[in-house]
């Protein structure tokens, strides 16, 4: 990538910051890489040193607090006029219960997701429950002299550790990927609020 | 290095690398490089708190037809850097106090 690509992809993803600090980081990336050259490096590999747009992007949109973000974001190009506030006022126990709902919905959506972990993780605890029936369940058809059986407990058993095993490896690789993903989709939220177009 | 450590560091070495002149943005991450690892976005936060607190303050010069800007410490930053010092000096008693605890243990 360019320089210039480099530049106004960055100016464009930072949509939502004001545009005086985006001019700013602008500038400082855009010196950074002509630094880079300067010390000998091409355009592409300068632009390359500093890194991916978006992990940029994220990382600043990281470091910002979200109350700024959200202020910006939604300044009024001008002043409130009394009686559009006197409406937010009057209207707030129409949209006050609007929002808690949405923290509410997007909460149970959380503890949903960890529902359906659990229950992975409690087919996991099934499965070698199971397992461990078919190892007792060998001993039973020993002691009543029945060998055929009791190898077909055996097999039982040990295709039930098997599964159980899979199951939890699966759920723990789950589970690392709903902390991830939370973490993600709670960047996506704070990103919305400085997305592309009103 | 724990991120709460580093983060705590990384501002009195950016006062570090500017301490005997003035320098700019690539060339304070060049001299830091050996030591302490530091993106471009760390240190524009870095720079923007430091130069918020009176620490450092900015000049753009003209280089090779273009801006270049140029970071210069303060009175505030070198008190800063001085204080950095005397707390390094706690840290260091502390550390006797935890590694002792260490040979306590064993």
């Amino acid at each position: 990538m360019n320089r210039e690509k480099f530049i106004s992809e960055l100016r464009e993803k930072l949509y939502g910051l004001s545009q005086s600090d985006i001019d700013e980081r602008v500038e400082f990336y855009s010196e950074m890489i002509n630094d880079r050259m300067e010390d000998g490096l091409s355009e592409e590999e300068a632009v390359a040193e500093i890194g991916s747009v978006d992990g940029i992007v994220e990382q600043i949109m990281g470091e910002i607090p979200i109350t700024a973000l959200v202020k910006e974001k939604v300044k009024p190009k001008r002043k409130l006029k009394v009686w559009e506030i006197v409406l937010l006022v009057l209207g707030s126990p129409v949209w006050l219960p609007l929002a808690a709902s949405a923290v509410v919905v997007l909460l149970s959506l959380y503890i949903v997701v960890w529902a359906v972990v659990i229950c992975f993780y409690a087919v996991a605890a099934a499965l070698a429950g199971s397992a461990l029936g078919c190892i007792v369940g060998i001993f039973a058809y020993l002691r009543m002299g029945r060998p055929a059986q009791a190898l077909f407990a055996g097999g039982a058993a040990v295709l039930c550790a098997g599964l159980a095993i899979l199951m939890f490896v699966f759920c723990v690789w789950l589970s690392k990927a709903v902390v991830k993903g939370t973490g993600k989709v709670l960047l996506g939220i704070k990103k919305s609020f400085v997305g592309k177009g009103e | 290095m724990d991120v709460q450590l580093k983060r705590g560091l990384l501002d009195v070495c950016v006062l570090a690398a500017i301490k005997s002149e003035d320098s700019y943005g690539y060339q304070i991450i060049k001299e830091m490089k050996p030591y302490i690892e530091l993106s471009e976005s760390t240190l524009y936060t870095i720079l923007k708190r430091l130069e918020s607190a009176d620490q450092i303050t900015v000049r753009s010069v003209e280089h090779e037809g273009r801006l270049r800007k140029y970071y210069h410490i303060t009175d505030v930053g070198l008190s800063r850097l001085d204080e950095f010092k005397e707390d390094w000096k706690e840290i260091l008693s502390i550390y006797d106090f935890i590694t002792r605890e260490d040979i306590g243990n064993e």
